[in-house]
Protein backbone atom coordinates (compact mmCIF):
# COMPACT_ATOMS: atom_id res chain seq x y z
CA UNK A 1 0.00 0.00 0.00
CA UNK A 2 1.50 3.39 -0.95
CA UNK A 3 2.24 6.35 1.44
CA UNK A 4 -1.12 8.00 2.04
CA UNK A 5 0.28 11.58 2.18
CA UNK A 6 4.18 12.32 1.27
CA UNK A 7 5.25 15.69 1.43
CA UNK A 8 8.91 15.97 -0.12
CA UNK A 9 10.90 19.47 0.51
CA UNK A 10 8.11 21.88 0.72
CA UNK A 11 9.14 25.41 0.58
CA UNK A 12 6.68 28.71 0.65
CA UNK A 13 7.05 32.03 0.50
CA UNK A 14 5.10 35.12 0.91
CA UNK A 15 5.08 37.80 -2.16
CA UNK A 16 7.78 39.65 0.23
CA UNK A 17 10.05 36.87 -0.20
CA UNK A 18 9.68 35.61 3.41
CA UNK A 19 9.58 31.77 3.76
CA UNK A 20 6.43 30.68 5.73
CA UNK A 21 7.47 26.53 5.05
CA UNK A 22 11.93 25.79 4.63
CA UNK A 23 11.79 22.36 2.94
CA UNK A 24 9.18 20.64 4.67
CA UNK A 25 9.64 16.43 4.53
CA UNK A 26 6.69 14.75 6.02
CA UNK A 27 4.84 11.56 5.80
CA UNK A 28 1.80 9.48 6.99
CA UNK A 29 1.08 5.64 6.84
CA UNK A 30 -2.12 4.73 5.99
CA UNK A 31 -4.74 4.60 9.63
CA UNK A 32 -1.90 6.51 10.99
CA UNK A 33 -2.25 9.22 12.97
CA UNK A 34 0.70 11.71 12.87
CA UNK A 35 0.86 15.04 14.69
CA UNK A 36 2.23 18.40 13.56
CA UNK A 37 3.49 20.14 17.03
CA UNK A 38 4.79 23.65 17.09
CA UNK A 39 4.29 26.86 18.66
CA UNK A 40 1.88 29.63 16.91
CA UNK A 41 3.20 31.03 13.60
CA UNK A 42 5.35 27.89 12.69
CA UNK A 43 3.51 27.22 10.11
CA UNK A 44 1.07 24.11 11.25
CA UNK A 45 -1.77 25.20 9.63
CA UNK A 46 0.27 25.95 6.39
CA UNK A 47 0.92 22.67 5.56
CA UNK A 48 -2.50 21.83 6.25
CA UNK A 49 -3.83 23.91 4.04
CA UNK A 50 -1.13 23.10 1.20
CA UNK A 51 -2.31 19.75 1.45
CA UNK A 52 -5.69 20.52 0.72
CA UNK A 53 -5.12 22.47 -1.90
CA UNK A 54 -6.85 26.14 0.22
CA UNK A 55 -3.36 28.06 0.88
CA UNK A 56 -4.53 32.08 0.51
CA UNK A 57 -3.18 33.74 -2.72
CA UNK A 58 -0.13 35.31 -0.94
CA UNK A 59 1.47 32.32 -0.15
CA UNK A 60 3.17 30.64 -3.15
CA UNK A 61 4.72 27.61 -3.56
CA UNK A 62 8.13 27.50 -4.81
CA UNK A 63 9.73 24.24 -4.21
CA UNK A 64 8.66 20.39 -3.38
CA UNK A 65 6.30 18.06 -4.09
CA UNK A 66 3.18 16.68 -2.39
CA UNK A 67 1.75 12.85 -3.07
CA UNK A 68 -1.40 11.78 -1.99
CA UNK A 69 -1.82 7.99 -2.30
CA UNK A 70 1.21 8.09 -4.72
CA UNK A 71 -0.37 10.70 -6.64
CA UNK A 72 1.68 13.62 -7.78
CA UNK A 73 -0.73 16.83 -6.85
CA UNK A 74 2.03 19.08 -9.13
CA UNK A 75 1.84 16.47 -12.09
CA UNK A 76 -2.31 16.80 -11.89
CA UNK A 77 -4.32 19.62 -13.89
CA UNK A 78 -5.98 21.85 -11.50
CA UNK A 79 -9.39 20.38 -11.82
CA UNK A 80 -8.21 16.59 -11.53
CA UNK A 81 -6.26 17.68 -8.12
CA UNK A 82 -9.51 19.24 -6.54
CA UNK A 83 -11.74 15.78 -7.70
CA UNK A 84 -8.61 14.07 -5.91
CA UNK A 85 -8.13 16.00 -2.72
CA UNK A 86 -12.21 16.03 -2.66
CA UNK A 87 -11.94 12.27 -2.74
CA UNK A 88 -9.52 11.65 -0.68
CA UNK A 89 -9.00 13.97 2.57
CA UNK A 90 -11.32 16.28 5.01
CA UNK A 91 -10.70 18.68 7.55
CA UNK A 92 -11.43 18.83 10.77
CA UNK A 93 -11.22 22.73 11.55
CA UNK A 94 -10.54 24.91 14.51
CA UNK A 95 -13.68 26.75 15.09
CA UNK A 96 -16.85 24.98 14.68
CA UNK A 97 -18.79 28.02 14.56
CA UNK A 98 -17.19 29.65 11.74
CA UNK A 99 -16.87 26.17 9.89
CA UNK A 100 -20.47 25.90 9.59
CA UNK A 101 -22.81 27.94 7.13
CA UNK A 102 -24.84 30.50 10.06
CA UNK A 103 -27.86 30.61 7.03
CA UNK A 104 -27.90 26.95 6.25
CA UNK A 105 -29.58 24.47 8.41
CA UNK A 106 -26.94 21.08 10.07
CA UNK A 107 -28.62 18.80 7.36
CA UNK A 108 -28.08 20.16 4.30
CA UNK A 109 -24.75 21.35 5.02
CA UNK A 110 -23.96 17.47 6.41
CA UNK A 111 -24.77 16.12 3.00
CA UNK A 112 -22.77 18.44 0.83
CA UNK A 113 -19.39 16.67 1.01
CA UNK A 114 -21.68 13.25 -0.23
CA UNK A 115 -22.98 14.50 -3.06
CA UNK A 116 -20.17 16.41 -4.21
CA UNK A 117 -18.21 13.16 -3.75
CA UNK A 118 -20.05 9.99 -4.29
CA UNK A 119 -22.82 11.41 -5.71
CA UNK A 120 -25.29 10.22 -2.85
CA UNK A 121 -28.65 12.13 -2.61
CA UNK A 122 -31.84 11.46 -0.59
CA UNK A 123 -32.58 8.78 1.43
CA UNK A 124 -29.01 7.00 0.64
CA UNK A 125 -27.17 10.47 2.16
CA UNK A 126 -29.52 10.75 4.81
CA UNK A 127 -28.93 7.00 6.24
CA UNK A 128 -25.17 7.68 5.92
CA UNK A 129 -25.21 11.04 7.86
CA UNK A 130 -27.32 9.29 10.52
CA UNK A 131 -25.47 6.54 11.28
CA UNK A 132 -22.63 8.78 11.44
CA UNK A 133 -24.18 11.47 14.18
CA UNK A 134 -24.75 8.04 15.87
CA UNK A 135 -20.68 7.42 15.72
CA UNK A 136 -20.40 10.87 16.91
CA UNK A 137 -22.74 9.69 19.47
CA UNK A 138 -25.52 12.49 19.16
CA UNK A 139 -28.75 10.96 20.27
CA UNK A 140 -31.33 13.28 18.67
CA UNK A 141 -30.31 13.39 15.06
CA UNK A 142 -33.94 14.69 14.04
CA UNK A 143 -33.81 17.58 16.19
CA UNK A 144 -29.73 18.28 15.21
CA UNK A 145 -30.35 18.12 11.42
CA UNK A 146 -32.91 20.77 11.29
CA UNK A 147 -30.95 23.03 13.55
CA UNK A 148 -29.11 25.96 12.24
CA UNK A 149 -25.87 26.71 13.90
CA UNK A 150 -25.94 28.85 16.62
CA UNK A 151 -28.49 26.65 17.88
CA UNK A 152 -25.96 24.02 18.69
CA UNK A 153 -23.69 23.87 21.19
CA UNK A 154 -19.94 24.13 20.34
CA UNK A 155 -19.10 20.73 21.40
CA UNK A 156 -22.02 19.61 19.44
CA UNK A 157 -21.20 21.37 16.30
CA UNK A 158 -17.83 19.83 16.39
CA UNK A 159 -19.19 16.51 16.47
CA UNK A 160 -21.33 17.23 13.50
CA UNK A 161 -18.15 18.71 11.89
CA UNK A 162 -16.26 15.39 12.80
CA UNK A 163 -18.90 13.31 11.26
CA UNK A 164 -19.56 15.16 8.47
CA UNK A 165 -15.74 14.54 7.75
CA UNK A 166 -15.49 11.45 8.01
CA UNK A 167 -18.28 10.67 6.15
CA UNK A 168 -17.30 10.29 2.64
CA UNK A 169 -14.28 8.07 4.09
CA UNK A 170 -11.73 9.84 3.02
CA UNK A 171 -7.75 8.36 3.22
CA UNK A 172 -6.80 11.17 4.98
CA UNK A 173 -8.34 14.07 7.29
CA UNK A 174 -6.31 17.13 8.66
CA UNK A 175 -7.57 18.21 11.73
CA UNK A 176 -6.35 21.37 13.04
CA UNK A 177 -6.36 22.56 16.47
CA UNK A 178 -9.86 20.52 16.88
CA UNK A 179 -10.00 21.13 20.20
CA UNK A 180 -8.62 24.50 20.89
CA UNK A 181 -11.48 26.57 20.41
CA UNK A 182 -13.80 24.02 22.64
CA UNK A 183 -13.63 24.31 26.61
CA UNK A 184 -11.59 21.96 28.70
CA UNK A 185 -14.44 19.25 29.52
CA UNK A 186 -15.58 18.94 26.13
CA UNK A 187 -12.15 19.20 24.41
CA UNK A 188 -11.87 14.99 26.24
CA UNK A 189 -14.46 14.10 24.98
CA UNK A 190 -14.40 15.11 20.81
CA UNK A 191 -10.37 14.30 21.66
CA UNK A 192 -11.87 10.42 22.67
CA UNK A 193 -14.38 10.62 19.16
CA UNK A 194 -11.65 11.20 17.10
CA UNK A 195 -9.88 8.20 18.14
CA UNK A 196 -12.05 6.24 18.11
CA UNK A 197 -13.54 7.33 14.58
CA UNK A 198 -10.06 7.09 13.36
CA UNK A 199 -9.51 3.51 14.51
CA UNK A 200 -12.97 2.38 13.29
CA UNK A 201 -12.40 4.07 9.99
CA UNK A 202 -8.78 3.27 9.50
CA UNK A 203 -8.23 6.98 8.03
CA UNK A 204 -4.83 8.44 8.55
CA UNK A 205 -4.81 11.95 10.21
CA UNK A 206 -2.22 15.20 10.29
CA UNK A 207 -2.89 16.11 13.50
CA UNK A 208 -2.16 20.24 14.17
CA UNK A 209 -1.65 21.22 17.40
CA UNK A 210 0.55 23.30 20.06
CA UNK A 211 -0.57 20.71 22.93
CA UNK A 212 2.13 17.57 23.05
CA UNK A 213 -0.26 16.17 25.75
CA UNK A 214 -2.47 15.82 23.01
CA UNK A 215 0.53 14.53 21.01
CA UNK A 216 0.98 11.88 23.22
CA UNK A 217 -2.44 10.75 24.15
CA UNK A 218 -3.28 10.63 19.95
CA UNK A 219 -0.48 10.27 17.81
CA UNK A 220 1.84 7.46 16.40
CA UNK A 221 4.52 9.83 15.17
CA UNK A 222 5.33 13.79 15.79
CA UNK A 223 6.83 16.29 13.90
CA UNK A 224 8.22 19.05 15.30
CA UNK A 225 7.99 22.47 13.65
CA UNK A 226 9.65 25.49 14.09
CA UNK A 227 9.33 28.95 11.56
CA UNK A 228 8.36 26.31 9.21
CA UNK A 229 11.67 23.77 9.36
CA UNK A 230 10.79 20.45 10.39
CA UNK A 231 13.26 20.23 13.70
CA UNK A 232 12.91 16.80 14.74
CA UNK A 233 10.46 13.69 13.66
CA UNK A 234 10.07 10.72 15.62
CA UNK A 235 7.72 7.97 16.90
CA UNK A 236 5.87 9.77 19.77
CA UNK A 237 7.25 7.52 22.49
CA UNK A 238 10.58 7.85 21.11
CA UNK A 239 10.63 11.88 20.91
CA UNK A 240 9.22 11.74 24.40
CA UNK A 241 11.81 9.07 25.98
CA UNK A 242 14.79 10.80 23.43
CA UNK A 243 14.40 14.11 22.48
CA UNK A 244 16.98 15.01 19.67
CA UNK A 245 16.64 18.26 19.01
CA UNK A 246 17.32 20.96 21.84
CA UNK A 247 13.92 23.01 20.85
CA UNK A 248 12.08 19.72 21.71
CA UNK A 249 13.53 18.59 24.68
CA UNK A 250 12.89 22.12 25.56
CA UNK A 251 8.97 21.81 24.55
CA UNK A 252 9.31 18.79 26.87
CA UNK A 253 11.00 20.45 29.96
CA UNK A 254 8.12 23.56 29.01
CA UNK A 255 5.43 21.23 29.09
CA UNK A 256 4.66 20.27 33.30
CA UNK A 257 3.50 16.93 32.86
CA UNK A 258 3.15 15.70 29.01
CA UNK A 259 1.12 12.94 29.53
CA UNK A 260 -1.88 15.93 31.06
CA UNK A 261 -3.23 16.41 27.76
CA UNK A 262 -4.47 20.06 29.35
CA UNK A 263 -1.20 21.96 30.49
CA UNK A 264 -0.14 24.40 28.25
CA UNK A 265 2.98 25.39 26.71
CA UNK A 266 5.50 27.49 28.58
CA UNK A 267 8.13 29.73 26.56
CA UNK A 268 10.80 27.77 25.16
CA UNK A 269 14.50 29.12 26.92
CA UNK A 270 16.66 31.71 25.14
CA UNK A 271 19.25 30.31 24.54
CA UNK A 272 17.74 27.32 22.31
CA UNK A 273 15.53 29.91 20.74
CA UNK A 274 19.35 31.86 19.64
CA UNK A 275 20.18 28.26 18.45
CA UNK A 276 17.05 27.84 16.09
CA UNK A 277 17.55 31.45 14.66
CA UNK A 278 21.31 30.87 13.65
CA UNK A 279 19.95 27.20 12.19
CA UNK A 280 17.02 28.66 9.92
CA UNK A 281 19.21 31.88 9.23
CA UNK A 282 21.95 29.25 8.03
CA UNK A 283 19.15 27.13 6.14
CA UNK A 284 18.12 30.07 4.09
CA UNK A 285 21.29 31.19 3.65
CA UNK A 286 22.07 28.16 1.49
CA UNK A 287 18.58 28.17 0.25
CA UNK A 288 18.67 31.58 -1.91
CA UNK A 289 22.11 33.43 -1.44
CA UNK A 290 21.43 37.18 -2.14
CA UNK A 291 18.16 37.22 -1.15
CA UNK A 292 17.96 38.76 2.16
CA UNK B 1 -29.39 43.34 20.90
CA UNK B 2 -32.35 44.62 21.67
CA UNK B 3 -33.79 45.05 17.92
CA UNK B 4 -32.90 41.07 18.11
CA UNK B 5 -35.57 40.48 20.50
CA UNK B 6 -38.40 42.24 19.62
CA UNK B 7 -37.99 40.91 15.97
CA UNK B 8 -37.85 37.54 17.51
CA UNK B 9 -41.26 37.93 19.23
CA UNK B 10 -42.56 39.38 16.35
CA UNK B 11 -44.03 42.64 18.01
CA UNK B 12 -41.44 44.98 16.71
CA UNK B 13 -43.54 47.94 16.42
CA UNK B 14 -41.61 50.04 13.69
CA UNK B 15 -41.98 46.58 11.46
CA UNK B 16 -45.75 46.81 11.78
CA UNK B 17 -45.88 51.31 12.08
CA UNK B 18 -43.64 51.17 8.62
CA UNK B 19 -45.51 48.39 7.22
CA UNK B 20 -48.99 49.74 7.89
CA UNK B 21 -48.22 53.21 6.15
CA UNK B 22 -46.47 51.44 3.19
CA UNK B 23 -49.28 48.92 2.59
CA UNK B 24 -51.92 51.82 3.26
CA UNK B 25 -50.35 53.77 0.41
CA UNK B 26 -49.57 51.25 -2.14
CA UNK B 27 -53.42 50.40 -1.43
CA UNK B 28 -54.50 53.66 -2.24
CA UNK B 29 -52.73 53.96 -5.56
CA UNK B 30 -53.63 50.56 -6.89
CA UNK B 31 -56.99 51.47 -6.41
CA UNK B 32 -56.63 55.33 -6.82
CA UNK B 33 -59.82 55.29 -9.32
CA UNK B 34 -62.32 54.17 -6.72
CA UNK B 35 -60.55 55.66 -3.34
CA UNK B 36 -60.05 59.33 -4.80
CA UNK B 37 -62.72 61.53 -3.99
CA UNK B 38 -62.27 63.73 -6.93
CA UNK B 39 -61.02 63.77 -10.53
CA UNK B 40 -57.56 64.60 -9.87
CA UNK B 41 -57.27 66.96 -12.65
CA UNK B 42 -60.52 68.43 -12.67
CA UNK B 43 -60.36 72.21 -12.14
CA UNK B 44 -62.71 74.51 -10.78
CA UNK B 45 -61.94 78.16 -10.39
CA UNK B 46 -64.83 78.09 -7.61
CA UNK B 47 -63.25 75.71 -5.67
CA UNK B 48 -59.46 77.41 -5.67
CA UNK B 49 -57.51 77.03 -2.46
CA UNK B 50 -59.98 75.36 0.14
CA UNK B 51 -58.64 74.74 3.08
CA UNK B 52 -58.57 71.42 4.91
CA UNK B 53 -61.16 70.20 6.61
CA UNK B 54 -61.00 71.19 9.91
CA UNK B 55 -60.74 74.87 8.94
CA UNK B 56 -63.40 77.42 8.20
CA UNK B 57 -64.75 77.47 4.46
CA UNK B 58 -63.53 73.69 3.92
CA UNK B 59 -66.00 71.90 1.57
CA UNK B 60 -67.10 68.49 2.01
CA UNK B 61 -65.41 66.37 0.10
CA UNK B 62 -62.19 68.00 -0.25
CA UNK B 63 -60.51 66.58 3.17
CA UNK B 64 -56.79 68.04 2.33
CA UNK B 65 -58.57 71.27 0.31
CA UNK B 66 -57.66 72.32 -2.96
CA UNK B 67 -54.66 74.15 -4.95
CA UNK B 68 -54.41 76.98 -6.88
CA UNK B 69 -56.43 75.67 -9.84
CA UNK B 70 -58.97 74.38 -7.28
CA UNK B 71 -57.85 70.48 -7.71
CA UNK B 72 -58.03 68.88 -4.94
CA UNK B 73 -55.23 67.89 -3.32
CA UNK B 74 -56.24 64.39 -1.33
CA UNK B 75 -57.27 62.78 -4.98
CA UNK B 76 -53.51 64.67 -6.58
CA UNK B 77 -51.50 63.11 -3.70
CA UNK B 78 -53.28 59.10 -4.15
CA UNK B 79 -52.74 59.21 -7.67
CA UNK B 80 -49.12 61.17 -7.48
CA UNK B 81 -48.34 58.44 -5.38
CA UNK B 82 -48.85 55.62 -8.09
CA UNK B 83 -45.79 56.88 -10.28
CA UNK B 84 -43.70 57.43 -6.50
CA UNK B 85 -44.27 53.53 -6.25
CA UNK B 86 -43.37 52.53 -9.67
CA UNK B 87 -40.57 54.57 -9.99
CA UNK B 88 -39.32 53.35 -6.08
CA UNK B 89 -40.32 49.47 -7.02
CA UNK B 90 -38.61 49.42 -10.97
CA UNK B 91 -35.52 51.76 -9.95
CA UNK B 92 -34.52 49.92 -6.78
CA UNK B 93 -35.16 46.55 -7.94
CA UNK B 94 -32.81 47.37 -11.32
CA UNK B 95 -30.42 49.24 -8.78
CA UNK B 96 -30.37 46.36 -6.63
CA UNK B 97 -29.87 43.64 -9.20
CA UNK B 98 -26.73 44.87 -10.58
CA UNK B 99 -25.44 46.19 -8.12
CA UNK B 100 -25.30 43.22 -5.73
CA UNK B 101 -24.55 40.84 -8.91
CA UNK B 102 -21.56 43.05 -9.15
CA UNK B 103 -20.69 43.23 -5.40
CA UNK B 104 -21.19 39.89 -5.12
CA UNK B 105 -18.89 39.14 -7.93
CA UNK B 106 -15.99 41.64 -6.61
CA UNK B 107 -16.46 40.53 -3.21
CA UNK B 108 -15.97 36.41 -3.13
CA UNK B 109 -14.00 36.76 -6.51
CA UNK B 110 -11.45 39.42 -5.69
CA UNK B 111 -8.50 39.63 -8.39
CA UNK B 112 -8.59 41.43 -10.64
CA UNK B 113 -12.83 41.26 -11.10
CA UNK B 114 -12.85 43.20 -8.04
CA UNK B 115 -10.45 45.93 -9.27
CA UNK B 116 -12.50 46.91 -12.42
CA UNK B 117 -15.62 46.69 -10.31
CA UNK B 118 -13.92 49.02 -7.42
CA UNK B 119 -12.93 51.09 -10.07
CA UNK B 120 -15.86 52.02 -11.94
CA UNK B 121 -17.59 52.27 -8.36
CA UNK B 122 -15.01 54.89 -7.44
CA UNK B 123 -15.12 56.91 -10.37
CA UNK B 124 -19.14 56.35 -9.99
CA UNK B 125 -19.26 58.22 -6.78
CA UNK B 126 -16.93 60.84 -7.56
CA UNK B 127 -20.62 62.38 -9.23
CA UNK B 128 -22.43 64.14 -6.60
CA UNK B 129 -26.27 62.03 -7.03
CA UNK B 130 -28.44 64.81 -7.30
CA UNK B 131 -26.80 66.36 -10.15
CA UNK B 132 -25.91 63.26 -12.14
CA UNK B 133 -29.69 62.49 -12.25
CA UNK B 134 -30.28 65.53 -13.81
CA UNK B 135 -27.88 64.93 -16.04
CA UNK B 136 -28.64 61.97 -17.52
CA UNK B 137 -32.29 62.52 -17.58
CA UNK B 138 -31.40 65.86 -19.53
CA UNK B 139 -29.32 63.30 -21.42
CA UNK B 140 -32.24 60.32 -22.10
CA UNK B 141 -35.39 62.33 -22.41
CA UNK B 142 -38.12 63.28 -19.28
CA UNK B 143 -40.67 59.92 -19.43
CA UNK B 144 -40.88 57.44 -16.53
CA UNK B 145 -38.45 55.10 -17.94
CA UNK B 146 -35.83 57.17 -18.24
CA UNK B 147 -36.06 58.70 -14.48
CA UNK B 148 -36.14 54.74 -13.51
CA UNK B 149 -33.09 54.25 -15.79
CA UNK B 150 -31.48 57.44 -14.29
CA UNK B 151 -32.17 56.26 -10.53
CA UNK B 152 -30.77 52.90 -11.21
CA UNK B 153 -27.84 53.58 -13.46
CA UNK B 154 -26.78 56.16 -9.91
CA UNK B 155 -28.02 54.00 -7.09
CA UNK B 156 -26.04 50.48 -8.07
CA UNK B 157 -22.74 51.36 -6.15
CA UNK B 158 -24.67 51.68 -3.06
CA UNK B 159 -25.42 47.99 -3.42
CA UNK B 160 -22.22 46.86 -4.71
CA UNK B 161 -20.20 48.63 -2.35
CA UNK B 162 -22.25 47.08 0.74
CA UNK B 163 -22.44 43.76 -0.73
CA UNK B 164 -18.78 43.48 -2.06
CA UNK B 165 -17.36 44.13 1.46
CA UNK B 166 -19.86 41.42 3.10
CA UNK B 167 -19.12 38.57 0.52
CA UNK B 168 -15.42 39.75 0.92
CA UNK B 169 -15.77 38.89 4.78
CA UNK B 170 -17.69 35.38 3.46
CA UNK B 171 -15.21 34.56 1.04
CA UNK B 172 -13.00 33.99 4.13
CA UNK B 173 -15.02 32.07 5.85
CA UNK B 174 -14.23 27.98 6.93
CA UNK B 175 -16.95 26.91 5.74
CA UNK B 176 -16.46 28.34 2.24
CA UNK B 177 -13.23 26.52 2.82
CA UNK B 178 -14.23 23.45 3.48
CA UNK B 179 -16.69 24.05 0.08
CA UNK B 180 -13.51 23.97 -1.86
CA UNK B 181 -12.08 21.29 -0.18
CA UNK B 182 -15.03 18.98 -1.48
CA UNK B 183 -14.50 20.15 -4.50
CA UNK B 184 -16.71 22.56 -5.09
CA UNK B 185 -17.05 25.21 -8.09
CA UNK B 186 -16.54 28.86 -7.44
CA UNK B 187 -20.01 30.03 -8.33
CA UNK B 188 -21.38 27.19 -7.05
CA UNK B 189 -19.88 28.07 -3.68
CA UNK B 190 -20.75 31.28 -4.12
CA UNK B 191 -24.48 30.73 -4.82
CA UNK B 192 -24.92 28.94 -2.05
CA UNK B 193 -22.55 29.45 1.03
CA UNK B 194 -22.01 33.24 0.38
CA UNK B 195 -25.38 34.79 -1.10
CA UNK B 196 -27.56 33.22 1.66
CA UNK B 197 -25.60 35.38 4.31
CA UNK B 198 -25.29 38.57 2.16
CA UNK B 199 -29.39 38.39 1.65
CA UNK B 200 -30.47 40.33 4.76
CA UNK B 201 -28.06 43.16 3.87
CA UNK B 202 -29.50 43.14 0.19
CA UNK B 203 -33.06 43.51 1.68
CA UNK B 204 -32.69 46.10 3.70
CA UNK B 205 -30.52 47.98 0.98
CA UNK B 206 -33.53 47.03 -1.47
CA UNK B 207 -36.24 49.05 0.84
CA UNK B 208 -34.26 51.54 2.03
CA UNK B 209 -33.52 52.34 -1.63
CA UNK B 210 -37.00 52.62 -2.56
CA UNK B 211 -37.39 55.19 -0.29
CA UNK B 212 -34.45 56.79 -1.80
CA UNK B 213 -35.86 56.60 -5.46
CA UNK B 214 -39.35 58.30 -4.28
CA UNK B 215 -37.00 61.40 -2.95
CA UNK B 216 -35.05 61.41 -6.82
CA UNK B 217 -38.42 61.38 -8.07
CA UNK B 218 -39.62 63.84 -6.38
CA UNK B 219 -36.81 66.33 -6.77
CA UNK B 220 -36.70 65.56 -10.22
CA UNK B 221 -40.26 66.28 -10.62
CA UNK B 222 -39.74 69.69 -8.64
CA UNK B 223 -37.47 71.00 -11.29
CA UNK B 224 -39.71 69.60 -14.11
CA UNK B 225 -37.56 66.71 -15.01
CA UNK B 226 -39.42 63.52 -14.41
CA UNK B 227 -42.59 62.62 -16.44
CA UNK B 228 -44.72 64.78 -18.84
CA UNK B 229 -46.74 67.27 -17.02
CA UNK B 230 -50.75 66.34 -16.52
CA UNK B 231 -50.40 63.49 -14.31
CA UNK B 232 -49.78 64.52 -10.47
CA UNK B 233 -46.50 64.01 -9.04
CA UNK B 234 -45.52 64.43 -5.23
CA UNK B 235 -42.44 66.90 -6.38
CA UNK B 236 -44.68 68.11 -8.56
CA UNK B 237 -47.40 69.19 -6.15
CA UNK B 238 -44.70 70.20 -3.58
CA UNK B 239 -43.16 72.88 -6.23
CA UNK B 240 -46.59 74.12 -6.69
CA UNK B 241 -47.53 74.35 -3.46
CA UNK B 242 -44.10 76.16 -2.82
CA UNK B 243 -45.46 79.34 -5.40
CA UNK B 244 -48.46 79.56 -2.60
CA UNK B 245 -47.37 78.86 0.34
CA UNK B 246 -48.68 82.25 1.99
CA UNK B 247 -52.10 81.48 0.67
CA UNK B 248 -52.26 77.85 0.99
CA UNK B 249 -49.83 76.35 2.89
CA UNK B 250 -51.84 72.76 3.08
CA UNK B 251 -50.55 72.49 -0.72
CA UNK B 252 -46.83 72.69 0.38
CA UNK B 253 -47.31 70.77 4.03
CA UNK B 254 -49.60 67.57 3.05
CA UNK B 255 -47.45 66.35 0.01
CA UNK B 256 -44.20 67.06 2.17
CA UNK B 257 -45.43 64.90 5.26
CA UNK B 258 -46.64 62.25 2.95
CA UNK B 259 -43.50 61.85 1.45
CA UNK B 260 -41.15 62.01 4.61
CA UNK B 261 -43.40 58.86 5.70
CA UNK B 262 -43.12 57.12 2.81
CA UNK B 263 -39.10 58.11 2.53
CA UNK B 264 -39.20 56.79 6.27
CA UNK B 265 -41.60 53.53 6.47
CA UNK B 266 -38.98 52.24 3.19
CA UNK B 267 -36.22 52.89 5.53
CA UNK B 268 -37.51 51.72 8.63
CA UNK B 269 -39.25 48.50 7.29
CA UNK B 270 -36.39 47.62 5.61
CA UNK B 271 -33.88 47.44 9.08
CA UNK B 272 -36.93 45.34 10.41
CA UNK B 273 -36.59 43.12 7.73
CA UNK B 274 -33.11 42.69 8.13
CA UNK B 275 -33.26 41.49 11.64
CA UNK B 276 -36.20 38.92 10.60
CA UNK B 277 -33.96 37.48 7.77
CA UNK B 278 -31.34 36.71 10.13
CA UNK B 279 -31.31 33.44 10.99
CA UNK B 280 -28.91 34.40 14.26
CA UNK B 281 -31.15 37.01 15.18
CA UNK B 282 -34.26 35.27 13.97
N1 LIG C 1 -3.17 34.68 4.79
C1 LIG C 1 -1.86 34.78 5.04
N2 LIG C 1 -1.07 35.48 4.19
C2 LIG C 1 0.24 35.60 4.44
N3 LIG C 1 0.86 35.07 5.50
C3 LIG C 1 0.15 34.37 6.39
C4 LIG C 1 -1.26 34.20 6.20
N4 LIG C 1 -1.71 33.46 7.23
C5 LIG C 1 -0.64 33.21 8.03
N5 LIG C 1 0.48 33.75 7.53
C6 LIG C 1 1.84 33.64 8.10
O1 LIG C 1 2.32 32.34 7.85
C7 LIG C 1 3.05 31.86 8.97
C8 LIG C 1 2.52 30.53 9.42
O2 LIG C 1 1.18 30.68 9.89
P1 LIG C 1 0.27 29.46 10.34
O3 LIG C 1 -1.10 29.97 10.41
O4 LIG C 1 0.54 28.29 9.46
O5 LIG C 1 0.83 29.15 11.79
P2 LIG C 1 0.34 28.05 12.83
O6 LIG C 1 1.50 27.19 13.11
O7 LIG C 1 -0.89 27.38 12.30
O8 LIG C 1 0.02 28.92 14.10
P3 LIG C 1 -1.22 28.85 15.14
O9 LIG C 1 -0.81 27.87 16.20
O10 LIG C 1 -1.30 30.23 15.66
O11 LIG C 1 -2.43 28.41 14.37
C9 LIG C 1 2.95 32.92 10.05
O12 LIG C 1 4.16 33.61 10.06
C10 LIG C 1 1.84 33.82 9.59
O13 LIG C 1 2.10 35.15 9.96
MG1 LIG D 1 -2.92 27.36 12.88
Amino acid sequence: MSVCLDIRGLSAELPNGQRVLRSVSLSVQPGEVRALVGESGAGKTMIGKAVLGVLPKSVRIVEGDMLIEGEDLGRLDAKARRTLIGARTALIPQDPLTALNPSRRIGPQMTDRLVRILGWRGERADTRIRQLLDEVQIRDPERVLKSYPHELSGGMRQRVLIAAAFAAEPRLIVADEPTTALDVTVQKQILRLIAQLQRDHGTAILFVTHDLGVVAKISQKVSVLYAGKVVEEAETAQLFAAPQHPYTRALIAATPRYTDPYASLKPVDESVLAGLTAEIAAADKDWRPGHG
Amino acid sequence: MDDARVARRGLSPRLWLAGGWLVLALLATIFAPLIAPQDPLAQDLMLERLPPFWLDGAEPGYWLGTDSLGRDLLSRLIFGGRIAFIVAFAAATSACLLGSALGLIAGYFGGWADRIISRVVDVWMAFPPVLFAILLVAVLGTGLSSVILAIAIIDWTRFCRVIRAEAMSQARMDYVESARIAGYGRIGIMLREVLPNVLPSVVALLSLEMGIAVIVEAILSFVNLSISTDDPTWGGIIAEGRLSIHQAWWVLVFPLITLILTVLSFSQFGEALKARFDPVLR
